[in-house]
C-alpha cells in the first residue's frame, strides 16, 4: 500500500511542476506597417512577398494585421487587414487565404500618401498589441524611415516599448542619402535610439531573399 | 602576508625557516607518542567502519540474492505450472475428442468383425456329392452288349444323362465359387477399414502416451523448481536474462509503432483539442493524441487477459467465463472503434496536410499541384491508421515477459552492485589499516634527526626511546 502512494505522489509533484514551469501566453503578435507615401509605394510588391512569408509563419491564436503610414497613421481607418487565426489548423489555412486576397487587393488599388507619419502607426501598432496581449510582440516598419509630418500633428512622444521587437524592412536609400549617407546612417540611428530608449529592441533587415531570419526564436 | 611574516621574526628568512622547522621537528617530537596512538586509532577506526559497512552490503546482497531465488523459483513454478496445466488441457482434449469415440469405434470393429465372420462362413467351400447312381452306372456299363441295340440305347441314353447330370453339377459348383469369390472380396474393404481404426487407435494412444511423458518431464522439472535445486535455479537465470533481452527488443519495435501512430493522429487531433493550448509544457494535442494509443494499449491488455493469454491482472483471470466473455465483447468493440477512430483521423491529417500544401503554394504566389497518386497514401495511412491499434494489442506478450523478467534482472544487477561495493569497502578496510602503519612510519622519518640523537646520545633514555619506538610499532602491527 505505501509503495503505490509514494508513486503517485511522486507522479503528482511531477505533472504539478511541469504545469507550472510555463503559464505565460506562447502565441506572436505581429504589426506590419507599410509605408505608402511617394515613390516608397512603388516597394509594396515585396511587401506583399514579406506579408505572405509572415503568414506562413504564423500558427493558431497568433495575431496579425497591416497598416498602412500615410498622412495621419494613429487610427484604425488605417490597418488594411488584421486577423487572429483559429485554433484549428483548417480554420486558419482560410483565414490565411482571406488575408492574403485583402493584401493583394490593397497593393493593387493603394494611392500614395503625401506625408509619412511612422510614429503615429507605430502608437497604433502597439495599442493594437497591447489590446491582443500575445507572447511575443514584433512590429514590421516597411519603410525608407523617413518620417514626414504634416503641420499640426504632434508626434515627440514617448512610445512605450518594453517588450517589443521592432524591424526595419527594406529601408531604402532616398536620393539625398546618395549625396550625403551620414543621413541614412543618422536616420538608422536615430530609430535605433529611440526603440531602445523606450524598452524595445532594434534590427535592421533589408535583404528580404533571406526572410528567414525575420521571425527568429 | 603572513607567511612574509612569518619569516620575518628575524632579518634572515632563511634563519627564520630553520628556526621555524626547528620548533615544528621539536613540537612533533614531544607529541609522537600521543600522536601516534591518534594515527593508528582514527585509521583502525575508519578501517573498521569500512569493514562493518562490507559486511553490511554483503548481508544485504545475501538477502537480496536469497529474495532473488525465490522469486526466480515462484516464477518458474508459476510458468511450469502453467505448461503442465496446457498439457493436461491437451491430454484432457485428446481424450475427449478420441477416446469419447472409442464406443463407435468398437461397435464399427465389432461389425465389421461380424460381417466378416458370416461372409466368411457362407464362403466355406463345400464339394458338390457324387452323384449316387454312379456304381450302378458302371455295373451296367460293364454288362455284355453284343448284339443287343436296347442295351447299347440304354447305355447311350445312361451316358448321356450322366454328361448332363455333370455339366450341371460343374456348372452349379461355378456358380458357388463365384458367389464365395465375391463373398471374399466383399471382406477386403472391410480388413482395410478394421486397419484404418485400428492405426488411429494406436495413433490416439500414442498421443496420449507422448503427452504423458511429456507431463512426466515437466513434473520432473517441477520437482526440481519445487527442491529449488542450483541447476533448476541456473536454467531460470538464463532463461530469464534471454527473456528479458528478447522482450526488451519487442518492445522497442512496439514502442517504434506506437510512436508511427501517434505521428498519424497528432496533427488532425489539433482539429479537436485546438493546435495551441498547452498542458505542463506540451500540446494538447499531443497529449490527446497520446492518451488515445495509451487507451488502445490498455484495452489490447485488457483483451489479452481477458483471454488468458496473459496473467498480469489475476483480477480479471479469475472473472467466471460468462463475464470474461462479456469483457472480450467490450474490449474488442472499443478496440475496434478507437481504430475506426485513428483511420478516420488518418484521413483528416492528409486533407490538413493537402490544404496546408495549398495554402502555402497560394502564398508563394504559386497553385497546389494535386497528386495523381494520392489516394494510395491516404488508403496507406487509413490502413496503418486501422490495423497499428490492433497490432499494438499484442504488446501484452513482451511486457508481461518483460515486467517478470525485470524483476529478475534488477536483482542479478542489485546483487552485483552490492558485491562490488562491498569489495571496496573491504578494500578500504585493509587500507585504512594498513595506511595508518604507514603514516606512523612517515612520521618518524621527519623526526628522525631527534630520534638519532635520542638513539646516540640518549644515555639512559636510550633504552627508554626504543622502548617507546617498539611499543609504538607494536600498536601498529596490532
Amino acid at each position: 500500500m505505501k509503495r503505490p502512494a509514494i508513486l503517485a505522489l511522486a507522479l503528482a509533484a511531477a505533472l504539478g511542476s511541469a504545469s507550472c514551469s510555463d503559464t505565460g501566453p506562447r502565441n506572436s503578435g505581429v504589426y506590419l506597417l507599410l509605408d505608402t507615401s511617394g515613390t516608397y509605394a512603388m516597394e509594396l510588391d515585396k511587401a506583399e512577398q514579406i506579408i505572405s512569408y509572415t503568414l506562413t509563419q504564423l500558427d493558431g491564436l497568433d495575431s496579425f494585421a497591416v497598416a498602412r503610414i500615410d498622412t495621419g497613421s494613429f487610427s484604425e481607418k488605417d490597418i488594411v487587414a488584421k486577423v487572429t487565426l483559429d485554433d484549428r489548423p483548417s480554420t486558419a489555412n482560410q483565414q490565411k487565404r482571406a488575408f492574403a486576397e485583402t493584401i493583394a487587393s490593397f497593393v493593387d488599388t493603394v494611392e500614395a500618401a503625401p506625408y509619412t507619419d511612422i510614429t503615429g502607426g507605430l502608437l497604433q501598432a502597439v495599442e493594437f498589441l497591447n489590446e491582443k496581449a500575445p507572447g511575443r510582440k514584433t512590429i514590421f516598419i516597411f519603410s525608407d524611415l523617413k518620417e514626414d509630418l504634416e503641420a499640426g500633428y504632434v508626434r515627440d512622444i514617448e512610445v512605450e516599448l518594453e517588450g517589443f521587437e521592432v524591424v526595419a524592412l527594406n529601408v531604402t536609400k532616398l536620393r539625398s542619402d546618395n549625396l550625403d549617407p551620414r543621413e541614412y546612417l543618422e536616420r538608422l540611428a536615430l530609430w535605433q535610439q529611440r526603440v531602445e530608449s523606450e524598452g524595445g529592441t532594434w534590427r535592421v533587415v533589408n535583404d528580404l531573399d533571406r526572410l528567414e531570419s525575420l521571425l527568429r526564436g | 602576508m603572513a607567511f612574509d611574516s612569518w619569516l620575518g621574526i628575524t632579518p634572515y628568512p632563511g634563519i627564520s625557516a630553520f628556526i621555524w622547522v626547528l620548533l615544528a621537528i621539536g613540537a612533533l617530537y614531544l607529541a609522537r607518542n600521543p600522536a601516534h596512538r591518534a594515527i593508528q586509532a582514527i585509521f583502525q577506526a575508519l578501517g573498521a567502519l569500512a569493514e562493518l559497512a562490507s559486511d553490511a552490503l554483503g548481508k544485504g546482497e545475501k538477502r537480496l540474492a536469497t529474495r532473488n531465488r525465490d522469486v526466480l523459483l515462484a516464477h518458474g513454478r508459476e510458468a511450469k505450472e502453467r505448461v503442465i496445466e496446457r498439457e493436461f488441457e491437451r491430454v484432457a482434449d485428446t481424450v475427449r475428442k478420441d477416446l469419447a469415440g472409442h464406443p463407435a469405434l468398437q461397435r464399427r470393429l465389432s461389425e465389421s468383425i461380424t460381417r466378416i465372420d458370416e461372409d466368411h462362413q457362407r464362403a466355406v467351400d463345400v464339394p458338390p456329392d457324387p452323384p449316387g447312381w454312379v456304381k450302378a452306372v458302371e455295373a451296367v456299363a460293364k454288362l455284355d452288349n453284343r448284339g443287343d441295340s436296347t442295351v447299347g440305347t440304354i447305355l447311350s441314353e445312361m451316358h448321356r444323362s450322366l454328361v448332363k447330370s455333370h455339366d450341371r453339377a460343374l456348372t452349379e459348383y461355378r456358380g458357388a465359387c463365384r458367389e464365395r469369390h465375391g463373398l471374399l472380396k466383399r471382406m477386403l474393404p472391410e480388413w482395410r477399414r478394421i486397419q484404418t481404426t485400428l492405426n488411429q487407435v494406436d495413433r490416439n494412444v500414442e498421443s496420449v502416451l507422448e503427452r504423458s511423458r511429456s507431463i512426466d518431464r515437466h513434473i520432473a522439472e517441477y520437482g526440481d523448481l519445487v527442491r529449488g535445486t542450483d541447476q533448476a535455479l541456473r536454467v531460470l537465470s538464463s532463461s530469464s536474462l534471454v527473456q528479458f533481452f528478447v522482450a526488451a527488443l519487442v518492445l522497442g519495435v512496439a514502442i517504434g509503432g506506437a510512436a508511427i501512430n501517434f505521428s498519424l493522429i497528432a496533427r488532425p487531433m489539433a482539429e479537436m483539442v485546438g493546435g495551441t493550448s498547452f498542458i505542463g509544457g506540451f500540446r494538447t494535442a499531443d497529449i490527446a493524441a497520446l492518451v488515445i494509443i495509451l487507451v488502445e494499449i490498455s484495452m489490447g491488455l485488457f483483451l489479452m487477459e481477458s483471454l488468458r493469454i496473459t496473467r498480469l491482472f489475476p483480477v480479471i483471470g479469475a472473472l467466471p467465463d460468462k463475464m470474461r466473455v462479456r469483457m472480450i465483447g467490450v474490449t474488442f468493440t472499443l478496440l475496434f472503434l478507437l481504430a475506426s477512430v485513428e483511420a478516420g483521423l488518418a484521413y483528416m491529417r492528409e486533407v490538413l496536410m493537402q490544404d496546408e500544401l495549398a495554402t502555402a503554394a497560394l502564398l508563394r504566389g504559386g497553385e497546389a499541384v494535386q497528386g495523381e497518386y494520392l489516394w494510395i497514401t491516404t488508403a496507406a495511412q487509413m490502413g496503418m491508421g486501422f490495423v497499428l491499434p490492433f497490432a499494438l494489442v499484442f504488446v501484452a506478450i513482451p511486457l508481461e515477459t518483460f515486467v517478470h523478467s525485470l524483476r529478475t534482472v534488477v536483482g542479478l544487477i542489485g546483487i552485483g552492485v552490492l558485491r562490488f561495493l562491498a569489495f571496496v569497502l573491504h578494500l578500504l578496510g585493509v587500507l585504512f589499516t594498513h595506511l595508518g602503519s604507514a603514516l606512523v612510519r612517515i612520521y618518524d622519518i621527519v623526526l628522525f634527526l631527534p630520534l638519532w640523537i635520542e638513539s646516540t646520545w640518549g644515555g639512559k633514555s636510550r633504552s627508554g626511546a626504543r622502548k617507546r619506538a617498539e611499543d609504538s610499532y607494536a600498536e601498529v602491527r596490532s
